[in-house]
């Protein structure tokens, strides 16, 4: 079993096990009603909150939701739009007008070209989850420089928890600007040592696969960090 | 499923002949995670079949022609490596790997939350690396597995086991000696939480107190391979014991 942030046990799942009776209980993301039993659907740890049980997922994909801070990569430009690959089912969809530069008809090569990454929001997805994003925006922008890294889905909320503290360690630690996007997608923007140990980090903590053991792993690679200073 | 009634497959004090009981199963061994390049994946070994699983996706379906607003498409593809039989098997799909990978698409689409997302692509791919009987059964398991450990929702796993009939006597989990040569095989694909049937076929003839005998055994051999699968997600994920 697994410790959670207040010390509980975390209860491990897996798709049809049985979590409970359903009666008087309301159900969350990862679990569904099946007979009187609520029953998972992921293979996560159970979380029961104010009377809502949902199982946070150990291994998930993104879901693109309205807001969303997304970092796409241009995988196609058409004449007054691009497509965007980001990290999840559906391609994301940006057109000219909800770009930040004026563009001209068939010049959006011009502007962001195949491979180029966009930190952007997800303005609408529809039911059959068409995606259009916007770089309307503060903040939203071409990323020329540093390095876009993968990071699992399910570890953002470990990275956001109490007040970002762990964000604010890895971007003391590896001395980079960091912004971490919704969408499995961290951009680092400092020197090559950094960026190479954030990549190490991150690539031990997907071979883990588990949120609660971000912060153990960190504390185990933080001898090798580039800036040890104020950490 | 030969038939063949002058092969002798149990001996006189009714074990068969590697020694198991007419319920006993073949070893299982299953381990998730074992790929790092798919979302999801899976190695399983039943007796001396091994297979690996790869899952990735949800993605977006291509060609658009396969896409279904309402769901996800999920697919199958099973192949026997050249090298998994005595006899090589000529790379690549034929009618068998064709017929396998439709039938366990539809018995994994039939838990499978396809309906969380629409348009996209589930893609499994089943390799088998080493066949001795049961390879569809041991391919529905560790896709089961992989789908799990992918993150892919869920309303319970499906555990692929067969049953059959030898010299007259039904038979938990047949070798290869028991497939080819014995009277019936009876393959199931079963959710063993909700004991639901999706995934069944019948090669040879039983009546119906064999073919109910038969899942009987089926269904407590589900259970038991359920445990191993569940050990094996929580030994990726928990550090349990696999």
């Amino acid at each position: 079993m697994s410790q959670g942030q207040n010390g509980a046990e975390l209860r491990l799942v897996t798709p049809g096990s049985a979590i409970g009776p359903a009666s008087g209980r309301r159900v969350g993301t990862g679990a569904l009603i099946q007979g009187d039993e609520i029953i998972a659907t992921r293979v996560g740890h159970v979380r029961e909150r104010h009377g809502t049980v949902s199982v946070d997922p150990v291994a998930s994909c993104y879901m693109p939701r309205s807001g969303d801070l997304v970092i796409g990569t241009v995988i196609e430009a058409r004449s007054n739009l691009w497509f965007l690959d980001i990290n999840g089912p559906f391609q994301s969809l940006l057109p000219m007008s909800l770009a930040p530069w004026k563009v001209e008809f068939g010049g959006t090569r011009d502007h962001a070209d195949i491979n180029d990454s966009l930190l952007m929001r997800v303005q609408e997805v529809d039911e059959v989850q068409n995606v259009v994003a916007t770089m309307k925006g503060i903040g939203l922008r071409r990323l020329a420089e540093g390095a876009v890294l993968d990071i699992d889905v399910q570890h953002n909320d470990a990275l956001r928890a109490e007040g970002a503290a762990l964000l604010k360690r890895l971007r003391d630690l590896s001395d980079c600007r960091l912004v971490l996007a919704d969408n499995g997608r961290l951009w680092a923007d400092g020197d090559a040592a950094g960026i190479d140990w954030l990549r190490t980090l991150l690539r031990a903590v997907a071979a883990a696969g588990r949120s609660d053991r971000f912060e153990a792993l960190l504390d185990a690679h933080a001898a090798n960090a580039p800036n040890q200073g104020d950490a | 499923m030969g038939g063949y009634g002058d092969v002798k497959l149990l001996n006189d004090d009714g074990t068969r002949l590697d020694g198991r009981t007419v319920d006993e199963m073949r070893p299982v061994e299953i381990k998730a995670g074992i790929l790092p390049a798919a979302q999801g994946s899976a190695w399983v070994k039943h007796g001396l079949n091994v297979a690996v699983v790869a899952v990735y996706g949800p993605m977006e379906a291509h060609p658009r022609k396969i896409q279904r607003q309402d769901r996800a498409v999920l697919d199958v593809r099973y192949n026997m490596a050249p090298f998994s039989t005595s006899d090589r098997i000529r790379p690549g799909f034929n009618r068998r790997s064709r017929e396998i990978s439709k039938v366990t698409a539809e018995a994994l689409e039939s838990v499978v939350l396809l309906e969380r997302y629409p348009r996209s692509k589930i893609r499994v791919e089943i390799e088998i690396l080493a066949a001795e009987a049961g390879t569809r059964c041991v391919g529905i398991t560790a896709a089961s597995v992989a789908l799990a450990d992918a993150g892919i929702p869920m309303r319970d796993m499906v555990v692929g086991i067969a049953s059959g009939k030898i010299q007259d006597t039904v038979v938990l989990d047949l070798d290869k000696a028991e497939d080819n040569y014995g009277q019936a095989d009876l393959p199931m694909g079963i959710c063993p939480n909700t004991g639901e049937l999706v995934f069944l076929q019948m090669d040879g003839d039983l009546s119906i107190e064999e073919y109910n005998l038969a899942t009987e055994y089926n269904y407590k051999a589900a259970a038991e391979i359920h445990e191993i699968m569940v050990a094996a997600l929580k030994a990726r994920y928990d550090g349990g014991e696999a």
